[in-house]
């Protein structure tokens, strides 16, 4: 009860904040075109291609080199089915910007779709360089490793490319989002950065924006009492074995480890099925909107790509889990786990850690982990 | 983030380890050790990534065949060093493109990158056949990698060569091994060796015995002809050389079939498995190249074994020399035209054509009671031994025979076999 009593009030906190952080970005760098590159998304998310380019053309006439404005015309060219200009764009954009890896991913999407998953991998492991936390091209490197062996194992075994049906698309990055402060450096993509979030006012903006607000996230664990917000961390307060006692808030939730316990079981089995069902809003319903999502991603980013990797994979997936250990400290709780991952063309196992938050009856997942 | 290269891949190593184990039990002791080192290595590994610690490895292509690239190969992949075992790999892979072995390594090494894996041959649903046979292909490749011939032994069967065969080649088909001996003239005539390829051998293995089995024969051979590639078919690669199977004693055993050849690869792939010929002894197209530089038609021995026997050299000068011994016994006898003696040198199995001991006996005594005299001179002698259980040898001379009313050259042939401690022709004719 005290926790979500507690959560509350934190999230308008963190939603003002991201907002002003939006407005500064804004309102600084890009006075004069504010308006202009929304207008390009917004042509862009209607399929009104032709009329996106003639405007970003318009705007980058001005101002040639602006990477946000020609990584969106790079979009735009995919979009149009114009793999080649698109590809152009992108590669200039990584020859003009290095340290971005969102344009080496995409080139890497447009040779996967030509099939030139050597360049790919080259294009992602570039992406990776610069940027050695960024998830979606490591994910999409997976998945161009995946049909590198692939093509291996046709030559090996003579096999008549049939599994080339079962091509899962590699994930277009749709938002240049610098994820670390080099990329920032530059004036003009980071003050653009913000400009697609503008237009959205919604979801987060970059991720360290994110990761440098909340100070709760930075203590994930640990029962220590964090300066930055003392009223929301004590919320989070262990129960009986805490070691370095803090703010001395009786915990009533944890009553029975058992009890808890089986309720996070209750929310990892949910969690699975949602997973496993596609179920996207059960599935993002299953995480804290505190939720430390991983490093170098907006939230609206890592949504999109959880989109395109459940909702959007062909076939079934079936997620399941065993000897969950699982300890509870307070309104958190670990869940320590074998995952097994099964869908067309490939299955895993690996060993994930779930951080869960109390909210009210339910635990939603604050920190996922895998290994 | 996640997908580790996990550790899986040494399951790979172990299981060729002990393939390799498996197959070598029959090996002398000397070998015994290293295989028992290579499943040592594999297993104790240890548990950690070293992923920071991988320094490229150098990529020093050899032309020697792809032993030892894929002897790196699985000594990186054992050490957990995936990305070295890649980068050697793909370095593999531009030396030979088609090679299927190395691709399909590849795919291992790759798929390991996005989920961990647990078998040679990862992918799900691989031809489980066609993954055995590279599988083997890896182990018999690995195992001749770590076990070259030892320096001071030699094949038993290589008693003797005549001077102008330079070369001789001898196949272990258990092994998937041909080795090439130089005939060392200036150290009596013992065999050196020269080099050792990977071979295919019969789909059902070796000791032929008729028409269609896709067995490979086992015995003692020489190329009959060389047909350049022009001439054939895309699955035999870059040339062909005939043997003479069924040889005489062959015929005498009864075995059946033909066109038993040493040959090339088809252009579609570098290697083909272990054993997928219908009896053909098969090539890499760039071993064969080499080793066809080494025949002589109608001379370059060739002896296929199961299981090739080494004798260390002491053992064979005393074999070359025994039956040295035991020839020149029947060169002399023969001069001597002391027919009983000369008639003690064959067996009393011995058969030609039609013609049996008794019948040849009975000639021989006739001819020889119109001699006044008689010289034998044996030139170009040739002595390999067959392989196999009985103990057979087929001796090949230049004889140059001289009598008081008849001279007569010819190339002749014998087969002796040992017959309660004693050598004995079972079989002569002209060769």
């Amino acid at each position: 009860m005290t926790s979500i009593s507690l959560l509350q009030p934190r999230f308008k906190q963190l939603k003002t904040l991201r907002a002003m952080a939006i407005g500064l970005a804004i309102g600084f760098a890009v006075p004069a075109f504010a308006d202009n590159l929304p207008e390009v998304q917004r042509l862009i998310k209607q399929g009104q291609y032709p009329q996106a380019l003639e405007k970003v053309d318009a705007y980058l006439s001005s101002r040639p080199k602006d990477a946000q404005g020609r990584f969106l015309k790079g979009l735009i060219f995919t979009e149009m089915n114009k793999p080649a200009d698109a590809i152009g764009v992108f590669t200039k954009l990584s020859e003009d910007y290095p340290e971005l890896p969102e344009p080496y991913n995409n080139l890497a999407v447009l040779y996967a779709q030509q099939k030139q998953y050597d360049k790919a991998r080259t294009a992602l492991e570039m992406a990776i360089r610069t940027h050695p936390s960024y998830a979606i091209a490591y994910e999409n490197l997976g998945d161009v490793y995946a049909k590198l062996a692939s093509q291996a194992y046709d030559k090996a075994l003579q096999l008549d490319n049939s599994n080339s049906a079962t091509q899962n698309k590699l994930a277009l990055i749709r938002d240049l989002i610098t994820t670390s402060g080099k990329g920032n450096v530059k004036p003009q993509p980071t003050a653009v950065a913000a400009a697609p979030v503008a237009a959205k006012p919604t979801v987060a903006p970059s991720a360290t924006l994110v990761t440098s607000t909340p100070g709760a996230a930075a203590a994930p664990v640990a029962p220590v009492a964090p300066a930055t917000k003392p009223a929301i961390v004590a919320a989070a307060t262990p129960a009986p074995t805490a070691t370095s006692a803090p703010a001395p808030a009786p915990a009533p939730a944890p009553a029975k480890a058992s009890v808890g316990n089986d309720e996070v079981v209750t929310a990892l089995n949910a969690w699975a099925d949602a997973w496993s069902r596609k179920d996207m809003r059960a599935y993002l319903g299953a995480y804290a909107s505190s939720f430390k999502i991983p490093k170098g991603k907006s939230r609206k980013a890592w949504e999109q790509e959880r989109e395109q990797r459940i909702a959007g994979k062909s076939g079934k997936i079936s997620v399941s889990f065993e000897t969950p250990q699982i300890t509870i400290n307070g309104d958190m709780a670990t869940a320590k786990f074998r995952q097994h991952y099964k869908a067309t063309g490939l299955s895993s196992s690996t060993t994930k850690t779930l951080v869960f938050v109390r909210a009210g009856s339910k635990w939603l997942i604050k920190e996922e982990n895998a290994r | 983030m996640k997908f580790g290269r996990k550790l899986a891949l040494s399951v790979l190593a172990v299981a060729l380890a002990a393939g390799a184990a498996a197959r070598l039990k029959d090996q002398p002791a000397t070998q015994e050790a290293s295989v028992k080192e290579l499943s040592a290595i594999a297993l104790a590994r240890p548990a950690t990534e070293k992923t920071g610690a991988e320094s490229p490895p150098p990529l020093v292509v050899s032309d020697s065949g792809p032993e030892e690239m894929l002897t790196r190969i699985f000594s990186e992949i054992e050490a957990n060093r995936l990305s070295n075992a890649l980068q050697l790999t793909e370095g593999l892979l531009r030396q030979h493109p088609n090679y299927r072995l190395a691709n399909l390594i590849k795919g291992d090494l790759l798929l390991a990158r996005k989920q961990p894996i647990d078998t040679f041959g990862a992918l799900s649903d691989a031809p489980a056949d066609k993954v055995a046979d590279l599988r083997a292909e890896a182990i018999a490749r690995l195992a001749a990698y770590r076990e070259k011939p030892p320096a001071d032994f030699v094949p038993r069967y290589l008693l003797q060569m005549q001077p102008d065969q330079r070369f001789a080649i001898v196949v272990d088909t258990k092994r998937s091994r041909l080795y090439v001996y130089e005939n060392d003239l200036k150290n009596g005539g013992r065999p050196r060796f020269v080099a050792d390829y990977y071979v295919t051998q019969g789909k059902l293995g070796a000791e032929k015995l008729v028409e269609g089995d896709k067995k490979t024969p086992v015995g003692v051979y020489h190329v009959t002809a060389n047909l350049p590639r022009q001439k054939l078919a895309d699955l035999y690669g870059n040339g062909a050389f005939p043997l003479n199977y069924p040889n005489e004693w062959d015929k005498r055993q009864g075995r059946g079939g033909s066109g038993i050849w040493l040959h090339g690869t088809p252009s579609d792939t570098f290697a083909r498995p272990p054993r997928a010929s219908d009896g053909c002894v098969v090539l890499t197209n760039q071993d064969l190249d080499v080793v066809a530089k080494n025949l002589q038609v109608g001379l370059t021995p060739v002896i296929i074994s199961n299981s090739v026997e080494w004798l260390s050299l002491d053992d064979w000068a005393r074999e070359r020399g025994e039956l040295s011994k035991s020839i020149d016994a029947w060169r002399a006898d023969w001069e001597s035209r002391d027919t009983d003696r000369y008639l003690k040198h064959y067996s009393p199995r011995f058969k030609v054509g039609t013609q049996d001991f008794d019948e040849f006996a009975a000639q021989k005594k006739q001819v020889n009671a119109s001699k006044e005299w008689i010289k034998l001179k044996i030139d170009n002698l040739s002595v390999l031994r067959n392989p196999g259980k009985e103990e057979v040898v087929v001796v090949t001379f230049d004889q140059d025979y001289r009598s008081n009313n008849l001279n007569n050259q010819m190339k002749k042939r014998q087969y002796w076999l040992r017959e309660g401690g004693q050598w004995k022709i079972i079989y002569e004719g002209s060769a």
